[in-house]
């Protein structure tokens, strides 16, 4: 399902996809505030992420999970102890 | 998902998860450099540079049906998790016709919302079902 990734010496990223945010002209500070909570009953925003799964490298799409039940984690980090 | 590299969730695996779980961790370990997607989430936290504890349930519509966040030092409870999933597929099943009172399980009676249930919940329910 996920397209396997080759690992090179770039650290490879992902990030949302999709329509960006509207530039509303507001001050950076403000938008710094707005760190808001996605709501519930609306669509989980899309995003592609590079990621480690069963010994290979993979880059994952959230869409591509369409059809399925999903669970996401997000957590602190690696050897954190919880 | 976590801020951690890829590289860094292969060595996290190889060299303790697998020693936790059998095989290793069976789901996809995703990288999110810089937050980017946490941050659309509302899970990252600026000042710590890291995210929190957030968990999304979404349903096979990409829709978004439940989420929890704490912060780092308290766990998750999966088997918590894996029951509101168990819930959501049912109602989902149901196309809305049930719905699953606090302290639901598989197992323990389903409610049917309509006109003859209201002020009636006290037939159906009692608070000890609310508990294991």
């Amino acid at each position: 399902m996920a397209e396997q990734l080759n690992a090179g010496c770039a650290r490879p990223t992902g990030g949302p996809v999709g329509e960006a945010p509207a530039d509303t002209g507001e001050k950076q500070e403000e938008r710094k505030e707005a760190s808001k909570m996605v709501l519930i009953g609306r669509k989980a925003p899309d995003f592609t992420a590079p990621g480690f799964h069963q010994g290979k490298f993979v880059n994952v799409k959230l869409s591509e999970y369409l059809g399925k039940w999903v669970l996401l984690c997000f957590y602190p980090g690696d050897f954190t102890f919880v | 998902m976590s801020v951690d590299s890829m590289f860094v969730h292969k060595m996290w695996n190889d060299q303790e998860l697998c020693r936790m779980v059998e095989g290793g961790i069976p789901f996809p370990m995703l990288s999110d450099a810089g937050g980017k997607v946490g941050k659309v989430y509302g899970v990252y936290d600026e000042e710590a540079g890291v995210e929190t504890r957030g968990r999304f349930i979404i349903d096979p519509d990409g829709v978004i049906q439940g989420y929890e966040v704490l912060t780092p030092p308290v766990g998750r409870n999966v088997a918590e998790s894996i029951r509101q999933v168990q819930a959501f597929q049912l109602v989902r099943e149901s196309k809305g016709t049930q719905a699953t009172p606090s302290g639901w399980r598989p197992g323990k009676p389903t409610l049917k919302p309509g006109p003859d249930l209201v002020g009636n919940v006290w037939k159906e329910w009692n608070t000890s079902l609310a508990f294991d």
